[in-house]
């Protein structure tokens, strides 16, 4: 006999209100970023040893610079994610391991604004 | 409640040791890694939309023979993670768990990862012309 309310098992959280999301989302960043991986390394080839003036023209561009932009935005979100569950297993002192969550979380927002914002300076000509 | 001296389910210590296992925890050690790799990509961006003088500075740095060798062994790390991920993804759909198919899909990744390195680097030697 099942106790949940019918909502309660289509939304498919447990008592921790918690459910699959982190795996699931950490599995939707890995799929996206099979592709967007492959182009970052053959367009870093195409730029080896690239002055400046080369790589600036080419972040600036429409294409390269949207998928860059969804490159760091995965990227960043599945590190943050991944080093969560790594975390959670070997760090045993509960307030040092929710200290580095933290402090992973918050790095990898500010690496992100960072970066995303390094390329839409240089795409929007600033 | 006393949690403390339970009896632990068996570990590390007891198990002979086998590839596939080797290759699980290379997964999330390139996994960390490339952690490492995303802050130099970080500067990589930052130092190009700084400008010709912040840019250099880490160019000439990646372009040392100390980056080259840092850059190499993240682009493996790099495969190597991408390739398991997709051979994860693979289990996640309950194909390819059995112990042969788990050895070959784990021999075919490490072959992958050295291949697709040593060709990244090639290409970006052409291309560089140094």
């Amino acid at each position: 006999m099942d106790l949940r309310t019918p909502v309660g098992r289509a939304r498919g959280l447990g008592s921790a209100r918690y459910g699959t999301e982190h795996w699931w989302v950490h599995r939707m960043t890995s799929v996206a970023l099979v592709p967007l991986t492959f182009w970052m390394v053959w367009s870093m080839i195409s730029l080896a040893g690239a002055p400046h003036a080369e790589v600036v023209a080419w972040i600036g561009q429409p294409l390269p610079a949207v998928l860059l932009i969804l490159l760091l935005l995965n990227s960043f979100h599945h590190m943050h994610l991944a080093l969560q569950v790594v975390f959670e297993d070997y760090i045993h002192n509960e307030p040092v391991k929710i200290a580095a969550i933290i402090v992973v979380r918050f790095a990898s927002a500010v690496l992100a604004a960072g970066t995303v914002f390094a390329v839409l300076k240089i795409a929007l000509g600033g | 409640m006393t949690t403390g001296n339970r009896p632990l389910s068996p570990h590390l210590g007891i198990y002979r040791f086998r590839w596939t296992m080797a290759l699980s925890i290379l997964n999330r050690i390139t996994g960390a890694g490339l952690a490492g790799g995303m802050l130099l990509l970080a500067w990589w961006l930052i130092a190009a939309a700084a400008g010709p003088v912040d840019f250099a500075l880490v160019s000439d740095l990646i372009a040392s023979w100390f980056g080259r060798i840092l850059l190499f062994g993240w682009t493996w790390a790099l495969f190597f993670h991408l390739l398991n991920g997709i051979r994860h993804m693979i289990w996640d759909t309950g194909r390819g768990l059995d112990l042969p198919a788990a050895w070959t899909s784990g021999m075919l990744v490490v072959a992958g990862s050295v291949v697709l390195s040593l060709a990244t680097f090639a290409g970006g030697y052409m291309v560089a012309g140094n």
